[in-house]
């Protein structure tokens, strides 16, 4: 398969064709059945992260590392010159003159995609506001596809805050693409957007709405857990997320054998530690996947 | 009894007909009228069969492009575009819902990067369930038209 991904940006998943999608997954299953080591020689990869951020950005840095690339960049927007009053569009100019890939999470919704526009290098959206995080969609995406037989006809449960959680819009638009059964279990206040529920049913994917996970275990092969984004929303908003949305390890006796839990983490208090112990618990692979979701992001995009 | 026209002929130009009462203003600054310098005739609240009430403009000297009709349509999606040469109808554009417009909305979200850098803001359009539905490139969160200025 030609790269079909060379030299381009990973903004939203909206962006990606069904065939760029399945070059990232083929791309990271090898590099995880054959870790390689030189892929990202001499490269230096900007790892610019305007909000706090631990999987992501130390996934990223270990993924450049790891195939030989170099890492520059800060962690806290404090320390650069957007305190000074920078904007984001001459800082992003004159970090392309320095690195040969961009890495941004922002704390502004569009940030990634402005940064696209104003870079002649590739940028990848390691999440803005709100809005997207492809690369987590990706990967969790690639652990469903490990952890189950078929992606198509699986019944999938998306419980916690659909509405400001970043993972949950873009990972909802991948889903679409298999043609998936989806179950949204979340309070009123913090429900899909009708954006996303318009797009549903354009697409034709069957999805119902839930106020508790109870109603939906038995049926569900995937039980997508997330956690309120309290930085985000209302006061009254957090108070709506009760405990419907937390996880009952007691509940689990009822799930089908072959469910997995995932969860983008961090996790607050939406699944209890006794959970970690059991068969369903699939998050902490997960999150190692995104190393391995990010090195085929890298690769595909710096070399031909 | 003699009929006489609420706004004068003009001789050439674009008059745009069938404008939604309240939407000839939007269309105006659309238009960028104040810029351009052609005189310009605005009708408000006519009587229309089949709006109810209605907006007219006819713009002297100035020929609207395909682009521009089309642009029209995001404030009167039944609008009529006709092109006047020596007072005859010379075209009737065929307008249709175009797929972007620049520069014209204010992106609504506060969170979104357009609301604190100096870039021209960009939406994407589509008509769903007969509301046009506009998305901004950047946040990505979609809009009725009534919720942007």
């Amino acid at each position: 398969m030609s790269n079909l991904l060379y030299n381009s940006d990973i903004i939203s998943i909206s962006d990606l064709t069904p065939e760029q999608i399945q070059l990232i997954l083929t791309t990271a299953a090898k590099l995880k059945a054959k870790p390689a080591h030189n892929l990202l020689h001499n490269k230096i990869i900007a790892s610019c992260f305007f909000e706090p951020s631990t999987r992501t950005r130390l996934s990223f840095e270990s993924a450049t590392l790891r195939l030989g690339g170099q890492i520059i960049g800060f962690s806290d927007a404090a320390s650069t010159s957007t305190q000074k009053g920078e904007s984001l569009q001459d800082s992003i100019k004159i970090i392309s003159n320095y690195a040969d890939l961009i890495v941004i999470r922002h704390p502004r919704e569009g940030a990634a995609r402005l940064a696209a526009d104003v870079s002649d290098k590739p940028v990848i959206n390691a999440g803005d506001a709100a809005n997207q995080h492809p690369s987590q969609a990706l990967l969790d995406l690639f652990t469903i596809k490990e952890c189950q037989p078929t992606l198509k006809g699986l019944n999938i449960a998306l419980v916690g805050d659909l509405k400001y959680g970043r993972t949950i819009h873009s990972l909802i638009q991948l889903l679409a693409l298999f043609d998936m059964r989806l179950f949204l279990v979340a309070p009123e206040a913090l429900s899909l957007p009708e954006q996303f529920t318009h797009f549903l049913q354009k697409k034709g994917i069957k999805f119902s709405f839930h106020q508790s996970i109870e109603d939906i275990i038995q049926k569900v092969d995937i039980l997508y857990m997330t956690r309120l984004q309290q930085e985000r929303c209302s006061a009254l908003e957090q108070q709506t997320l009760g405990e419907h949305y937390t996880l009952n390890p007691a509940i689990l006796k009822k799930a089908k054998a072959s469910l997995k839990i995932l969860h983008p983490l961090p996790r607050v208090h939406e699944i209890p530690a006794s959970v970690d112990n059991t068969p369903f618990a699939h998050y902490f692979e997960q999150a190692a996947n995104g190393v391995w979701i990010r090195q085929a992001l890298l690769t595909l995009l710096l070399t031909q | 009894m003699a009929k006489t026209l609420s706004v004068s002929a003009i001789k050439n130009g674009t008059v745009i007909d069938h404008i939604p009462a309240g939407q000839a203003l939007k269309i105006l600054r659309l238009l960028n009228i104040i810029t351009h310098k052609n005189r310009a005739t605005l009708g408000l609240n006519l009587s229309s069969k089949s709006l109810g009430l209605k907006d007219l403009i006819k713009i002297e000297n100035r020929s609207l492009t395909d682009n521009e009709a089309n642009e029209i349509t995001v404030f009167a999606p039944k609008a009529t575009i006709n092109l006047i040469e020596n007072f005859e109808i010379a075209k009737k554009i065929t307008t249709r819902l175009p797929e972007s417009i620049s520069g014209v909305f204010n992106c609504p979200n506060p969170t979104c990067i357009t609301t604190i850098e100096a870039i021209k803001t960009h939406f994407y359009l589509e008509e769903y369930s007969k509301q046009i539905k506009l998305t901004c490139k950047y946040c990505e969160k979609q809009f009725d038209r009534d919720q942007l200025v």
